[in-house]
């Protein structure tokens, strides 16, 4: 039935006395069984797979070193608006016009480094290019259908994967917030030319828990290492050792560890068949 | 076939992109500036970023008149004294220079002329009224002095009423503007040899001029002084004097020399893809590299797409030769 109603709904046959604003507001539990390795301990170096990314973000990550985020200006830095929804518990509620109870903006905060969000619903335009950019960046909504679509821009520089896949500050970022009785599904289509050749779309969901209670989560930076004025913890080209571990662990060709657009279709399987088959897989 | 929610997800939110393909950035309303115009930023208290004139201006308003960080190109002066009337009534006091070059420098005559300097009253009371001088003060490191008065590297000397009249040669120049703290702080042999960094320290503002500019590699003019390692000190300097807000973002706000208002976290990111470029050319150095070969190793290959260009006067080649130079000067 579900089936039948998701494609009633993409062809746009759902009439329109059925779709009203949803409301989101409330405590959200993060289940976190989607991609979970992922989410809890972490992506291991140079596990790209699955990601659209090109060569030169594929540089970038493997120069990335996980002491970068010992550098004390690093250490309380929160999930960028595109990576948040992957962490933690979300408490999400809406602002309204006291005379007219329009809504005007959609707020969300994560758990984890207590990100917040106003995702603005009264028409406002994005700021001009010069403006500051934030974690967060700048987002507008509008209803299309029961659907909540956000756009954001003016991102600070961020990250596909918490493992140095980058994503830079000139990505946008589309969003659609959709909620099925207690479940509420967060989509995320990150387009980001500088690093990607195909947008990057992940899901989570997220189940409404009455219970809940948000948390604070203060955050200061320390001396976790004693290092001289400048110095960037990363890995000289072709230096880091780390490269190889997931396709290792998991016993898959480093070809396929490696990512690229073509990882993450179904038909990638034929081919990482035939891969998993030659001699080109770690032991 | 069976389908997971996940794959049903993600088939909906494709056919959502197709079906509202204008939900993307290209469809945005967006308050961008018209090309030629100054546009006007309001950073935070009585501190402005006017931007579109060459290099970004700051402005600094209030009691004591209004104080600019740069000037913009000659050309744009009428424009850029337009759009400081907008936010401020007051007579322009102070045009601080952050270095010599035109884009900063360009506006110094134009504008300074329009402005008067408060100065000893037995002097000059009988000149323009009470305690007041034709022409705003204009202020910069010594080196800037120099350079404009030398001209060279293909360029005339600057017109006398461009000069900064007043100039340091210490590490630091202390100023009491408009109910704050206004200190400039020399780089030495950074993007020029006469770099000033100038902090607002009651705003929490401060002026980089081109030693930081979020959007290109940092131009290291050799000619004049310029040097990678005095970008990055500067850098780390700017690092040190600011201070974010929570979660790492806001407090300190940068004007950087050309692009957006930014914030610590962007000086950070700057800063870590200047010492990752400048860690791997000084390995290819080591490893007894020539310039050719090291540019055939591409060591900004990663960076390119955001900060490189194949084109104009500052090309990505351009950058790498300065760098290696840098680092290969015995």
């Amino acid at each position: 039935m579900r089936r039948v109603l998701l494609v009633l709904l993409i062809a746009g046959g759902i009439p329109m006395s059925l779709l009203a604003e949803v409301d989101f507001s409330g405590y959200w539990h993060s289940p976190m069984q989607e991609d979970g390795p992922e989410r809890g301990g972490g992506p291991l170096s140079g596990e790209y797979v699955g990601i659209p990314l090109n060569d030169a973000a594929r540089l970038r990550a493997d120069s990335w070193n996980a002491s970068l985020l010992t550098v004390p200006e690093r250490q309380c830095i929160p999930h960028p608006a595109d990576y948040g929804p992957s962490f933690s518990n979300l408490q999400m509620w809406k602002e309204t016009d006291p005379a007219t109870q329009a809504v005007i903006a959609w707020h969300t905060h994560i758990s984890w480094m207590a990100p917040e969000r106003t995702i603005w619903m009264d028409g406002r335009p994005h700021p001009p290019d010069y403006a500051p950019h934030t974690w967060q960046g700048f987002s507008t909504g509008k209803w299309e259908k029961n659907i909540l679509t956000v756009t954001t821009t003016h991102l600070k520089a961020g990250w596909i994967r918490r493992n140095g896949v980058p994503r830079s500050d000139r990505a946008t970022v589309t969003e659609h917030f959709m909620r099925d009785g207690d479940v509420l599904t967060w989509v995320t289509i990150v387009y980001d030319p500088e690093n990607l050749t195909e947008p990057m779309i992940r899901s989570r969901d997220f189940t409404l828990d009455p219970y809940g209670v948000m948390g604070a989560y203060p955050c200061e930076s320390v001396e976790e290492v004693v290092r001289a004025e400048g110095v960037v913890p990363h890995y000289l080209p072709g230096t880091n050792p780390f490269l190889t571990e997931y396709a290792t662990k998991y016993g898959l060709p480093q070809e396929a560890a490696r990512g690229g657009a073509v990882t993450m279709y179904p038909e990638y399987r034929t081919k990482l068949k035939a891969l998993m088959s030659s001699s080109t897989v770690p032991k | 076939m069976k389908y997971t929610r996940t794959s049903i997800v993600i088939a909906y939110a494709l056919a959502l992109a197709a079906i509202f393909p204008g939900m993307t950035a290209v469809g945005l309303a967006q308050q961008n500036p018209v090309a030629g115009e100054v546009q006007v930023f309001h950073v935070r208290g009585n501190i402005y970023m006017l931007t579109g004139a060459g290099g970004n201006i700051t402005l600094q308003t209030g009691k004591n008149g209004v104080l600019l960080v740069d000037s913009g190109l000659a050309a744009m002066s009428d424009k850029v004294v337009a759009a400081i009337r907008t936010v401020s009534k007051e007579p322009i006091r102070f045009i601080v220079n952050t270095h010599v070059h035109a884009d900063h420098t360009g506006g110094n005559e134009n504008i300074a002329k329009l402005g008067t300097t408060i100065t000893d009253v037995n002097a000059f009371s009988d000149i323009a009224g009470p305690s007041e001088v034709p022409g705003a003060k204009i202020i910069a490191h010594e080196a800037v002095l120099d350079r404009m008065t030398a001209g060279g590297n293909g360029q005339p000397p600057a017109p006398s009423g461009a000069w900064p009249a007043t100039t340091y040669v210490t590490k630091r120049k202390d100023l009491f503007i408009n109910n704050e703290a206004v200190i400039l702080f020399h780089e030495p042999a950074a993007h020029t040899d006469g770099d000033s960094v100038v902090f607002f320290r009651r705003s929490d503002v401060i002026s980089s001029g081109d030693l930081f500019t979020p959007d290109t590699y940092p131009f290291i003019d050799l000619p004049r002084g310029g040097n990678i390692q005095g970008i990055l000190d500067a850098l780390n300097h700017i690092i040190e004097l600011a201070v974010p807000d929570e979660r790492e973002e806001g407090g300190t706000y940068i004007i950087p020399g050309h692009g957006r208002v930014c914030d610590e976290a962007d000086v950070v990111e700057y800063q870590t893809m200047l010492t990752i470029i400048r860690d791997r050319i000084q390995d290819l150095v080591k490893k007894g590299m020539t310039l050719e070969q090291v540019k055939a190793a591409k060591p900004t290959f990663d960076y390119d797409a955001h900060y490189g260009s194949t084109s104009g006067f500052w090309t990505t080649e351009k950058f790498v030769e300065a760098v290696y130079q840098n680092l290969t000067k015995k």
